[in-house]
């Protein structure tokens, strides 16, 4: 399988060939097949009525999805295929859109975090807290450092259960079932402490504007540290499983291969664009919350293969744990929220004894607060890339326009390219190795 | 950077902190053209904003006459620690169509698409130019003000009309 893979890289370093012109093609040469759904469905043609002639009549149209395995979700894939080789793809979305960003425009933005949440599902927090960032940079209101850090702690954890939920899928679509429940068994133990802290597994909205919805549990330090404890030995068994296994390592190295420039072009951010071997992560290079307090690698691969992907973000959750275990100590003391009484409602001590406390807590639950007018961009690196969040506000209670920039949406684009002149054995592993998540995608 | 300042030939204004440059149509794929000459290296995202229903808009610089959609993509420049343009572009209701920028940066054209689907300003020369994620029958573009909302109606149990 690998051979296949591999013959279109003609041995040389992905630095050397590093052009990014096969992603400009536009016409039938382009690795996008470019149809419609009803030319696609035209083209298939009858399974009981076989295509007969000579090979240029081999061609082959197959639908893959939207309900399949390695789909991760409803992701359609329209596949030229010429026997088991894949020429030409097309990812075709839209089957979870549900118009998130037009519900946004008739929630408050109070209630955004709630709807914003639900898109990427697997890392919530990150799409909470770009939301929450542009309605604060609007606002012009600081959050206070507790919160701030509070933020943190939970994305760097959210983040390694983003991966530890990838390291179970990747390993159950290219075979390794096991995989799927050790995975998912470490999710659950960041999950569990999640629910602790918000009441939610998942879907939490914990990250509002002003802060965070709640404080830390008294003993949060002794759940982190048995965490902390319990995953690294667990990611170095995933190790002995995986990395090192030849017949994982045959599935994914040289399978789905893309260049910096490459991945540049598409708009690609998040591992896919790392393990390039291009260095950037918003992190380190536009550092937000207070990243530039902490002490963290950012991994990046070499040959931009799905294994790199792979690699990747195995050791991005040792890094996150590596934040998380530097944010027990610096975990400063204060309030979890701003003391903005346009933002935050009152204690509910003021609210018995003050009529403007009840009138505040009346017209932030009813109303809601106002946010001047403007527009803003805020980008987080979530654990597929680059997520931002655009707001305008034409000074009312409600976002004028709510618009995420899902790095999943972005970075499902690489897909054909990926998948060219690959088996269709190896685009499971690249779809898998993509990541995406349909909520983001579809929103 | 103050209101009235010039870059690249079109007029600048800082919004919460950030450089927003407002094109018009025609200078649309010359500017992000110069834009990726001076090292603005991705396109990170490309939306648009229907603004009928907030006709009053009071941050677009004097020179630049509102219309009812604006197509707003954003730039990044990896260098020197990363620096980030934003581009608003005036499209007018009668002819909602702009250049694609497909030839410059490739990863737009999801986001063209997407911005088709929802908003339904049009792209010349995009290659693919069909909806996204609306299904391929679908008549209207939601995201639009005057789309209406869909919903559920609540019939409540006491209410004159139940009876």
């Amino acid at each position: 399988m690998s051979d296949m893979a591999t013959s279109g890289l003609d041995d040389a370093p992905s630095s050397v060939s590093d052009s990014a012109e096969r992603i400009f093609r536009r016409d039938e040469t382009s690795a996008v097949l470019r149809l419609s759904e009803t030319e696609a469905a035209a083209l298939a043609g009858n399974p009981d009525d076989p295509p007969t002639g000579d090979s240029a009549d081999q061609r082959m149209i197959l639908n893959m999805g939207p309900s399949h395995p390695s789909t991760h979700g409803v992701l359609r894939l329209i596949l030229e295929m010429e026997g088991e080789t894949v020429l030409r793809s097309k990812p075709v979305i839209g089957y979870l859109h549900t118009g998130m960003e037009k519900t946004a425009e008739d929630l408050t933005y109070l209630q955004g975090p709630t709807n914003v949440t639900r898109m990427d599902y697997a890392a919530p927090l990150f799409s909470e807290l770009a939301f929450s960032m542009a309605v604060e940079q609007l606002l012009g209101i600081e959050v206070p450092p507790r919160a701030t850090w509070i933020r943190m702690l939970m994305c760097e954890l959210n983040r390694a259960a983003s991966h530890l939920l990838f390291q179970a899928t990747n390993g159950m679509d290219l075979g390794a079932v096991s995989m799927m429940i050790y995975g998912w068994r470490e999710r659950e133990e960041v999950l569990r402490f999640f629910e602790k802290v918000t009441g939610l597994r998942m879907n939490h909205n914990y990250i509002r504007p002003g802060g965070v919805a709640a404080d830390l549990p008294d003993g949060w330090q002794e759940d982190i540290r048995r965490l902390l404890e319990l995953i690294p030995p667990r990611l170095d068994e995933y190790d002995k499983l995986l990395t090192g296994q030849p017949i994982f390592r045959k599935r994914l190295q040289g399978v789905g291969v893309l260049t910096p420039a490459e991945a540049l072009a598409l708009s690609t951010t998040g591992p896919i664009l790392r393990s390039t071997g291009y260095a950037w992560d918003l992190r380190r290079d536009q550092p937000y919350l207070a990243y530039d307090e902490v002490e963290f690698d950012v991994i990046v691969g070499t040959h931009g293969d799905a294994f790199d992907r792979y690699a990747i973000r195995l050791n991005e959750i040792r890094e996150s744990l590596r934040i998380v275990e530097q944010i027990i100590d610096l975990m400063p003391d204060g309030d979890y929220r701003t003391q903005d009484k346009k933002v935050t409602p009152p204690p509910r001590a003021r609210i018995n004894e003050s009529m403007e406390a009840l009138i505040h807590h009346f017209k932030i639950f009813t109303e809601g607060f106002h946010v001047p007018e403007g527009e803003t961009y805020v980008a987080v690196e979530s654990p597929r890339g680059e997520l931002g969040c655009y707001i305008v506000s034409d000074g009312g209670p409600k976002p004028y326009r709510m618009h995420i920039r899902g790095p999943s949406f972005v970075n499902l684009q690489t897909l054909p390219h990926l998948m060219e002149g690959g088996l269709i054995a190896d685009g499971v592993a690249v779809v898998s190795s993509v990541d995406p998540i349909m909520g983001e995608v579809d929103r | 950077m103050s209101e009235g300042t010039v870059l690249y030939g079109v007029p600048v204004v800082e919004s919460v902190g950030q450089v927003v440059l407002h094109p018009r149509v025609d200078q649309w794929l010359e500017i992000v053209s110069a834009l990726k000459a001076d090292g603005f290296c991705m396109a990170i995202d490309l939306t648009a904003v229907d603004y009928s229903a907030h006709p009053g808009r009071t941050n677009l610089p004097e020179d630049v006459d509102p219309e009812r959609f604006e197509v707003v993509a954003s730039f990044i420049n990896h260098a020197d620690g990363g620096r980030r343009v934003r581009l608003r572009v005036q499209v007018p209701e009668g002819d909602p169509s702009l250049p694609s920028l497909f030839n410059i940066f490739p990863g737009t054209e999801a986001m063209e698409r997407e911005v088709w689907d929802l908003l339904g300003v049009a792209f010349e020369g995009h290659p693919d130019h069909t909806r996204i994620l609306m299904p391929e029958d679908w008549i209207g573009h939601p995201l639009r003000r005057d789309f209406p909302m869909g919903r559920i109606p609540v019939q409540f149990k006491d209410s004159p009309a139940a009876q």
